[in-house]
């Protein structure tokens, strides 16, 4: 304990003073992630900017009053520190998008509360001033909606829930949503009016909004929740830069408003990449393809060629040109060292081999490359779907593994399917396609592919990783 | 305390162009990275539960502001940590050397535009 006003270390100078290297520490790291040569070091430098806003925090004056205050704010450091090392440290790669999601509703949560706690703090109308009051609703309002839409995005994503959209019957969903969106915001406006109290009132917010935060994330099909964490990614910067603004603390703001604005620039580029808009996401009902297109998928498909190992091995060792495909599959089979083994043995015979990463590969942007570079794949050989899809005509063999809905082909050419319109890799003009798949189900998606049926395909059922190995091993017997 | 909030919400307005300008140089490679490092940043949080801990008065909210305490401390070490361990794989890939280095770095130039 440090007594209050006396050390320089605590004066308001001081302590503004840290704050403004903490966020411009904040700021320069970031700028580091704009390359992957500066990238550890920019997250690191951050980290620091983090530590320093903490230390400057717990300087103070007043932070330590109150008996009990010393033992509770250790207790809660020790508790997250000991959730959050190891879950950080044992965390799989494949599993980063629910780690994620699940961090993402931990800081949700905690602005919440923290809005809360203010409410319940100071009862008497007027003691805050009214434009405070504002952003600490919008921060309990928002953060609530981010920390029970992450929870249902981490229990779709890790499979706890079904990654099928859950939702109410017809267009009912919708009036559901709409009418608890109005009732939190009048709740907030009836809040702020004044006379009524103000613990309780808040406490209605954030079940309304909680309630929201379920009925909005629970109707999103699988195949748009990259989407929906950074959307509610942004929503928890948002909510924190508002409850900045209620506790006037510029860390908080700068922090808050980077991750808002973060998460705004991923949301539109995950929904560019999949040709969705953000309000028709949130509006739900898209993923489970319950109106799946019943007619010309269908009628083309029936007859898929089944191959062997072996001929695969041998119409690889003979292309020049061999574009590997991965998927959120080929991550699930953990076959991403096996794939990186096979892309060798084929350098070894003098086989050109690329990569092709399609944006929403794996469950997050960028999660094919996380994935790939764990298998230590270079980037170099890493191209980006603008990148490589020329070059498909000029491919003797496209290896899909484990990717389904990025490759199929009725996003450019069945206007009545869900996913019409969707940029994909167009793997159908190479030469041939072989297609490992565990078995004929539909993709996270839930569409159908005709590119299965493509006379060009020819399909390798089985374990990716094992299929993968075999391959591997026939292609050097060779 | 009206000045504040102005300068509040200047540093506000300000702070999400800064955002937007930084952000939006980023890589696609780098996007998942991204978005565990800003999550983390979220974290920031776990300052206002710091900062209203002496306020709380009976269990309740102090089991609460815990809880937010808790909350904030895993987004935020949580969150580098993760990210951490990401971009490191990322540099490994440079222990090629030589001339092979160059070129990865000129690629990723390349993908930074």
């Amino acid at each position: 304990m440090i007594a209050a006003g006396t050390v320089f270390v605590q004066t308001t100078y001081f302590i503004d003073a840290a704050y403004i290297v903490a966020f411009s520490l904040l700021i320069y790291g970031m700028t580091g992630l704009t390359g992957p040569r500066t990238a550890v070091r920019g997250n690191k430098i951050a980290a620091v900017g983090m530590a320093v806003a903490v230390v400057a925090t717990l300087l103070t004056p007043g932070v330590w009053h109150g008996t009990s205050t010393a033992i509770l704010i250790i207790v809660g450091v020790a508790i997250g520190t000991a959730i959050g090392v190891p879950a950080a440290r044992r965390v799989h790669m494949t599993g980063i998008p629910q780690m994620v999601a699940i961090f993402n509703g931990v800081g949700g949560g905690a602005v919440a509360l923290i809005a809360w706690i203010e409410f319940r703090h100071h009862f008497a109308p007027g003691f805050f001033p009214l434009r405070t009051e504002i952003f600490e609703l919008f921060g309990a309002i928002v953060g609530s909606i981010s920390f029970w839409g992450s929870n249902i995005a981490f229990a779709k994503l890790q499979e706890i829930l079904p990654g099928r959209p859950i939702k109410l019957p017809g267009a009912s969903q919708t009036i559901v949503n709409l009418a608890l969106f109005t009732i939190a915001v009048a709740s907030a406006v009836i809040l702020l009016a004044g006379s009524h109290s103000q613990a309780l009132f808040v406490v209605g917010i954030l079940g309304v909004s909680a309630l929201l935060g379920n009925m909005v994330v629970l109707p999103i099909g699988g195949a748009d929740m990259p989407v929906v964490i950074s959307l509610l990614n942004a929503f928890t910067g948002l909510s924190a830069a508002a409850t900045g603004v209620a506790l006037n603390n510029t860390v908080m703001i700068v922090a808050g408003m980077i991750v808002g604005a973060s998460g705004t620039i991923l949301t539109n580029l995950m929904a560019k990449a999949m040709n969705r808009s953000v309000p028709a996401i949130v509006a739900g009902g898209f993923g489970g393809a319950v109106a799946a297109p019943v007619g010309p998928a269908s009628e083309a498909g029936g007859t898929v060629r089944a191959t062997s190992a072996q001929d695969v091995a041998i119409q690889l060792s003979y292309a020049r040109q061999v574009v590997i495909a991965p998927g959120y599959g080929m991550a699930v089979a953990q076959a991403q060292h096996a794939v990186r083994e096979l892309e060798r043995a084929l350098e070894a015979k003098g086989v050109t081999v690329k990569y092709a990463i399609h944006p929403v590969a794996g469950r997050m942007p960028g999660h094919m490359n996380v994935l790939l570079a764990e298998a230590d794949v270079p980037y170099d050989l890493l191209r980006e779907m603008d990148d490589i899809n020329p070059e498909f005509p000029r491919t003797d063999v496209t290896l899909v593994i484990g990717a389904n809905d990025v490759t199929n082909p009725a996003a450019k050419n069945e206007p009545g399917s869900p996913i019409y319109g969707m940029p994909i890799l167009e793997v159908d003009r190479s030469s041939s396609v072989i297609v490992l798949k565990r078995s004929m189900a539909s993709g996270f998606a839930g569409i159908d592919n005709p590119l299965f049926y493509d006379p060009k395909t020819s399909m390798l059922f089985g374990d990716a990783k094992a299929s993968v190995s075999e391959v591997t091993s026939e292609v050097q017997a060779l | 305390m009206g000045n504040t909030f102005v300068i509040d919400l200047s540093v506000l307005v300000l702070a999400g162009f800064v955002g937007y300008a930084v952000i939006s140089k980023v890589p696609n490679t780098l996007h998942t990275p991204l978005m565990s490092g800003t999550n983390a940043i979220h974290g920031v949080v776990v300052l206002g539960g710091l900062l209203l801990m002496h306020i709380a008065s009976g269990w309740f909210e102090q089991v609460l502001l815990v809880i937010a305490v808790a909350f904030g401390t895993i987004n935020v070490i949580g969150g580098f940590l993760v990210t951490d361990r990401m971009l490191e794989m990322f540099k490994t890939k440079e222990r090629v050397g030589g001339v092979e280095s160059e070129e990865t770095a000129a690629a990723l130039e390349e993908d930074a535009k």
